[in-house]
């Protein structure tokens, strides 16, 4: 991909706070449409980056672009197409719901007249048009975030940067914040997030990083990263004290790849169901489950960790 | 100053919400102010020879004038600026759009200069009525008050926007501000101080501020110390906002 028709292009790009490198020059590229996620543990640079591309925070280092133009340069004039999701909400709690749509429409000079308008219509995209006239404050955790969404989206940004966007709500929130995500991505829109939760990645990225240490580990699709860096099954044996140590050796060339966690071994393999019997037999597990490969896996391979402890 | 107004206008609306509390606190205050000092306790300092020149009522009210002023300023500046960076966030919505930081710092110090403006005129609407303005240059008293506001809320913006935790406020307003109400020339001339205390108040931008409200109101005022006032506070808001507007960068920008 040339720099030209990336949104958002990379190369070596670092930020430092004081003696801590929390991002270590990481290159990539995002294209037009496309919906690219940062997957990582807490800690692992996500958010820094994400402050560069946001144009809230100068970049420590190497190079970066954001629709072509300079952060450093065209801060105000960037901020201005893109949509900005954050970790944390920073809401108008006294006003209503619809009044914030409008006041942060007002930020990026948009007039009044157009914004009432506009404010309706995002509030009917994020199902929030009931709630329009309520105060914000009495809100649900996913009400607040689908609003949060919607305000984002008040500038018709090329570009909607979101921060963990379902970090903090319940199973059924999350569903509904990527139910609008999802069909934000089919509008077209180009969506940037980062995330811990491998599920996320999976349902709404195209392509993605995995970050850890502040460097990229690995890049590709979900489907991709799973097929190339692990197996197509995993069999999990539970236990109810320590895991016992085991080598794949043990299994006559059934098992790619063992990895022992404090509770839990798990197998990798391309027949889940023929290994789970004789797993079962040779460790005397607890539990045995028979599970497709997740980004999880990708990441314990890469980094020997889990991904939320 | 675009952008600035951008960020005002969020200010504006959000006081929307709340303004009918406000309002009636802004009348009610200078209302009780004047009963209680001009009508109770003027009644007993007015005994005897004038030491004063004037009544202690039209002595003692644009000293509150000012006072308030510097009250509004530090009550909105303080907590509120702590709270838009830490708790509800507002500075950081405002800075994800094309507004600077700049501009978010300015338009918070419009909001508090109208805060200021507003209980200012209703104050002074107050005074005419209690008959203490002896002077048309009173109306000047106006715009001083609001310089009075500005000398405080730009300095106070950039301690909370510094300030580690709440307690630091508490500890700025305790210390700082009320003293500053009690001894800078609001309710007695600062004469009546001992030396070494005198000077103290004398670099108080509040009796600037009071001093010249005061000449203004009762029609005593010369050129050459009211540009010494005016000086004198421009250069506290001046310094305040340079202030300010690293502070903000530094919690804003990391």
């Amino acid at each position: 991909m040339s720099t030209n028709d990336a949104l958002i292009h990379a190369r070596g790009l670092t930020k430092r706070f004081g003696g801590l490198t929390a991002v270590d020059g990481i290159d990539f590229d995002v294209s037009k449409g496309e919906a690219f996620g940062f997957l990582g543990p807490n800690g692992a640079g996500k958010s820094s980056t994400m402050r560069m591309i946001g144009c809230v925070s100068p970049v420590g280092g190497g190079t970066l672009r954001v629709l072509g133009l300079d952060p450093a340069a065209d801060g105000p004039a960037i901020r201005g197409r893109l949509g900005v999701v954050p970790q944390l909400d920073n809401l108008d709690n006294e006003l209503t719901v619809r009044e914030n749509v409008i006041i942060y429409g007002r930020y990026f000079g948009l007039a009044r007249r157009d914004l009432r308008q506009r404010a309706d219509e995002l509030l009917e995209f994020v199902q929030l048009s009931e709630r329009a006239n309520d105060p914000v404050e009495p809100l649900s955790g996913g009400m607040k975030r689908r609003l949060t969404i919607a305000r984002s989206l008040v500038n018709d940004p090329d570009v909607l940067l979101l921060d963990e966007p379902t970090t903090g709500l319940d199973p059924q929130a999350r569903h509904v914040v990527w139910d609008r995500l999802f069909r934000l991505k089919q509008q077209g829109v180009t969506l940037v997030l980062t995330t811990h939760y491998m599920d996320e990645a999976e349902q709404l990225c195209d392509r993605l990083v995995v970050m850890d240490h502040g460097k990229i580990a690995e890049e590709g699709s979900p489907a991709g990263l799973i097929q190339r860096l692990s197996t197509r099954e995993v069999v999990e044996l539970r236990f109810p004290g320590d895991a016992p140590v085991v080598e794949s050796s043990a299994f006559n060339g059934r098992v790619a790849r063992v990895e022992v966690l404090p509770d839990r071994v798990l197998l990798y393999t391309d027949d889940g169901d023929a290994l789970a019997p004789i797993a079962h037999e040779l460790l005397g597990a607890q539990s045995v489950l028979v599970r497709r490969s997740t980004l999880e896996d990708v990441f314990l391979r890469l980094t020997g960790r889990t991904l939320v402890d | 100053m675009d952008g600035a107004l951008r960020a005002y206008e969020h200010w504006v609306t959000s006081y929307r919400r709340l303004w009918r509390a406000s309002i009636v606190s802004s009348v009610l205050n200078p209302v009780l102010y004047l009963t209680a000092l001009g009508v109770g306790l003027g009644k007993l300092v007015n005994h005897g020879p004038h030491p004063l020149g004037v009544s202690y009522v039209a002595f003692v009210a644009p000293g509150v004038l000012a006072a308030t002023g510097m009250q509004i300023a530090t009550n909105e500046s303080s907590f509120p600026v702590m709270a838009a960076l830490r708790w509800t966030r507002t500075y950081y919505a405002m800075l994800a759009s094309p507004l600077r930081v700049r501009d978010i710092l300015i338009g918070h110090q419009l909001y508090f200069a109208s805060r200021v403006a507003v209980a200012a005129t209703i104050y002074l609407a107050a005074l005419a009525a209690f008959g203490t303005l002896h002077s048309g240059y009173a109306i000047f008293a106006l715009p001083v008050t609001v310089l009075v506001g500005a000398a405080f809320s730009a300095p106070v913006a950039a301690f909370s926007a510094w300030a580690p935790k709440d307690a630091y406020l508490s500890a700025l307003l305790r210390f700082g501000i009320v003293p500053m109400f009690l001894f800078s020339g609001t309710f007695f001339p600062v004469t009546r101080l001992p030396p070494g205390v005198r000077e103290i108040a004398y670099a108080t931008p509040l009796w600037h501020g009071v001093d010249l409200a005061r000449h203004l109101t009762l029609g005593t005022a010369t050129w050459g110390m009211s540009l010494v006032h005016v000086a004198y506070l421009v250069a506290f808001a001046g310094a305040g906002l340079v202030i300010a507007e690293r502070s903000y960068r530094k919690r804003l920008v990391l």
